[in-house]
């Protein structure tokens, strides 16, 4: 019923090719926009803005970097930590050298630093793939999480070594820093979120997004028909390393307020590769389940156990969450080893066949 | 694309909000930040069940502070920045008293916040040292001692040892630290003291990937051979140091730490570890009426998660120690704004007010429990006199009398931290709060 697609009628190829060819996905994306950008902000409190959909996004967006490298390439990267590092170093050297420039530029620009270093650091897939190029990123966060914590110069010789979120405004409005409310980091949080993510989607579907399929599905075999793998797979490289340079820049301006190297550990990498995993490679809206999932059910999970009259210790509730969280993580891939986003894709084919199946 | 994630979205929102559970109005909100998961859990535990256990001995024994009762609510961090300010978010709308990170990281990105929310956060000698100065961080706290005034002691110790400053010329003192920002803070200083007094500082990093494998650190102390040792570590570097000590037969006796080593880092080397020193402020042990009040109206009772062996260890006894100073902090903050049930803004109040001479330990029920400490507007320190206790094979004993840290060199160490953090954080926010006692 909710799928019912009789009327409508694909009179062009561009209508026919269209992201959305269904009516009812393009309704519930304006709703979900609609709720996003003014219901959530409006009604949550600092609590969902601050611990729940902020950080979705950013790790959202973070899954979508890797999602590019490793969904729609077919590179594995466990760098992805120490990218986002980048990314964060980068803005809060700009923002302390320029303080006058609006802080969304430098967040931007975050990613152009940790673009340049992923394409270096991804010099070796030309010669190396799977599990090998695994190591190779392996080395780039190792390094990377080094020079966090060794080169003075990156945190401005803070005593503490941390780096800290100065105030920045943006119309008068303070954005970062212990000034800004959850509501106005949320709103810039989405519209970069939603900005990246149309064009993630727009490369993906265009000449390049194929390119990386092809590298993807079978190397050779892509070079055959004329594409130039290093190129391609740097090209890659850099784009995904760019949003997550982004997304680490993010998380620091406008989620954690201040960050210390450790932030960007091999954690991270792993945190963001599983719910690029999860969520299912190679697909956008996956990116989306994968960090709602890995995100907010330990969240759920931690408020809901006392709630509803367990009257559990938080450190038995700790425990639990993790086992619950590792189990449902099996569950779903055993369900599911493609994902949740083949998952989505499943029901909704039931969906649009209801109720007659066949 | 829509709809399952809709309802996913739904469903969370309707059960974090429904899920938060309802504040009482009338009882004083004490969250506490807890670590007893993950891998510093070992000596996270200890330290949550003391601040646990002596708030509810005061509920149970006195009904709470001042006729109000604490509600005393833990959250688990696991040591880790991310959960910490998760905890931080879940409590700040209950009217939280005060906060208490128990983690350098955590404590470090709560600062700037704590101005804007106006929650005082009691940083019990860890944290950011800078913030010993009032006037820069009034919302601040972390008695009784910075990590400067710790090192300052040690070397005053090892000084006294030799028969004067004058007899460390030419000597040689390694410094084994965490390589991480926490470690290497004292460096500055050991380096303008050895300046001062002559002797040689040698360095040896311990990676925090690398904390169990230090052959190679021990193996430069074996080829330096320094006079004295002293160690900034941190979990599980600190019992394999103190096993390293021992496989090159270092003088353990010569071996110093400051005050984050607990009874289960020197249970591991055992016999091994006799005659290591570190320093500390306050007794060990559960010789105290207040203790045994503790193990009457709470363990006793099985409100306690504190096994019976571990009752009355160091760091047991250290989270007493804090939540002790919360209490006392608690109770002036009702006396300085005439209400039962007091809020983060009278907290910091009664904590810039806290004065706990020897005669306050003794009606506490803390007799020779802990030095005195006294903080004002601009000393949210105290900087106390330290002793250095030493490990018999079993426990601590105490090795010294009381020593008081080099302020001369300390202060200037201070104000220069607290000046570049203002520099660094642009807008940094005057201090606008109202004094009520200076000195």
């Amino acid at each position: 019923m909710l799928y019912r697609e009789v009327g409508q009628y694909h009179a062009s190829y561009r209508t026919d090719t269209a992201i959305f060819p269904i009516r009812q996905d393009r309704v519930g994306m304006l709703v979900i926009l609609a709720v996003a950008f003014i219901i959530v902000p409006v009604f949550g409190n600092s609590f969902l803005l601050d611990v729940v959909a902020i950080p979705f996004l950013i790790y959202a967006l973070a899954t979508i970097g890797l999602n590019l490298l490793t969904g729609y390439t077919g590179l594995l990267s466990l760098g992805t930590g120490g990218l986002m590092g980048i990314g964060a170093y980068t803005c809060y050297k700009l923002a302390t050298w320029f303080p006058g420039v609006d802080i969304i530029v430098w967040i931007l620009a975050g990613g152009v630093t940790a673009a340049a270093i992923g394409a270096l650091f991804g010099v070796p897939s030309l010669r190396i793939k799977g599990f090998y190029l695994l190591v190779a990123t392996l080395a780039a966060q190792f390094f990377l999480q080094w020079a966090f914590e060794r080169v003075p110069w990156l945190y401005n010789n803070n005593v503490s070594g941390d780096i800290e979120v100065p105030t920045r405004t943006l119309l008068g409005l303070p954005v970062t820093g212990p000034n800004a409310t959850p509501a106005t980091r949320y709103e810039v949080t989405l519209c970069i979120v939603v900005v990246l993510t149309v064009l993630a989607s727009h490369l993906v579907h265009s000449r390049v997004g194929r390119s990386w399929m092809a590298v993807r599905d079978m190397d050779i075999a892509a070079e055959l028909i004329g594409i130039p793998l290093l190129p391609t797979k740097l090209l890659s490289f850099a784009v995904s390393s760019y949003i997550s340079g982004v997304a680490g820049a993010m998380l620091v301006f406008l989620w954690y307020g201040s960050a210390e190297a450790s932030v960007f550990s091999i954690d991270l990498s792993f945190t963001i590769l599983f719910m690029t995993i999860i969520g299912g490679l190679g697909s956008l809206l996956g990116s989306f389940l994968g960090a709602a999932l890995i995100h907010m059910l330990p969240i759920a999970l931690r408020n809901v156990l006392p709630g509803i009259g367990l009257d559990l210790r938080p450190a038995t509730v700790e425990h639990l969450n993790l086992m619950i969280v590792g189990a449902l993580i099996i569950f779903f891939l055993v369900v599911e080893p493609l994902g949740l986003a083949r998952l989505w894709q499943t029901i909704k084919q039931k969906l649009r066949v209801w109720p007659f199946p066949y | 694309m829509s709809f399952k994630w809709t309802s996913i979205a739904a469903a969370v929102a309707i059960l974090v909000g429904t899920a938060l559970p309802a504040l009482a109005a009338d009882q004083i909100f004490v969250p506490l930040f807890t670590y007893r998961t993950g891998p510093y859990s070992g000596g996270g535990i200890p330290i949550a069940n003391g601040m646990h256990d002596y708030l509810n001995m005061l509920n149970a024994r006195d009904g709470g502070i001042g006729g109000v009762k604490l509600d005393v609510e833990e959250c688990e961090t696991g040591y880790n920045t991310q959960k910490g300010i998760e905890c931080y978010e879940a409590v700040k709308g209950k009217n939280p008293t005060v906060i208490n990170p128990f983690s350098t990281g955590i404590t470090e990105a709560l600062i700037p916040k704590a101005a804007v929310d106006k929650i005082p956060i009691l940083s019990m000698a860890y944290g950011l040292s800078a913030a010993a100065l009032g006037d820069t961080f009034p919302w601040i706290f972390n008695p009784p001692d910075t990590y400067w005034d710790g090192l300052s002691v040690i070397v005053k110790q090892i000084a006294a040892r030799e028969g004067g400053f004058d007899k460390l010329k030419g000597d040689v003192i390694g410094f084994i630290y965490l390589d991480a920002p926490y470690g290497k803070e004292p460096i500055p200083l050991l380096q303008q003291l050895a300046d001062k007094y002559g002797f040689t500082a040698k360095l040896y990093p311990v990676a925090g990937t690398e904390m169990q494998n230090q052959s190679s650190q021990w193996l430069g102390v074996r080829r330096d051979r320094p006079k004295y040792m002293i160690m900034w570590g941190w979990g599980a570097m600190q019992p394999t140091a103190i096993k390293e000590a021992a496989k090159i037969s270092y003088p353990m006796n010569n071996f110093y730490a400051n005050w984050w080593n607990g009874d289960e880092d020197l249970r591991a080397p055992g016999e091994a570890g006799k005659g290591f020193h570190n320093l500390n402020w306050h007794a060990v042990g559960a010789n105290f009426p207040a203790l045994q009040d503790i193990k009457k109206y709470v363990i006793d009772k099985g409100m306690s998660q504190t096994p019976a062996d571990e009752f009355g260890d160091e760091f047991y006894d250290r989270g007493v120690y804090n939540s002790v100073l919360i209490a006392e902090a608690i109770r002036n903050a009702q006396k300085l704004s005439g209400k039962k049930v007091v809020i983060g803004t009278d907290v910091r109040r009664g904590l810039e007010n806290l004065d706990l001479p020897a005669s306050r330990w003794k009606e506490l029920g803390f007799e020779g429990f802990a030095n005195p400490l006294s903080l004002s507007c601009t000393d949210h320190n105290g900087h106390g006199d330290l002793f250095v206790q030493e490990w018999d094979g079993t426990k601590w004993v105490k090795a010294s009398g009381e020593v008081s840290p080099m302020s001369d060199v300390v202060m200037p160490l201070l104000e220069a931290a607290a000046k570049q953090y203002v520099d660094k954080n642009t807008g940094w926010p005057k201090r606008t709060e109202a004094c009520d006692h200076t000195s």
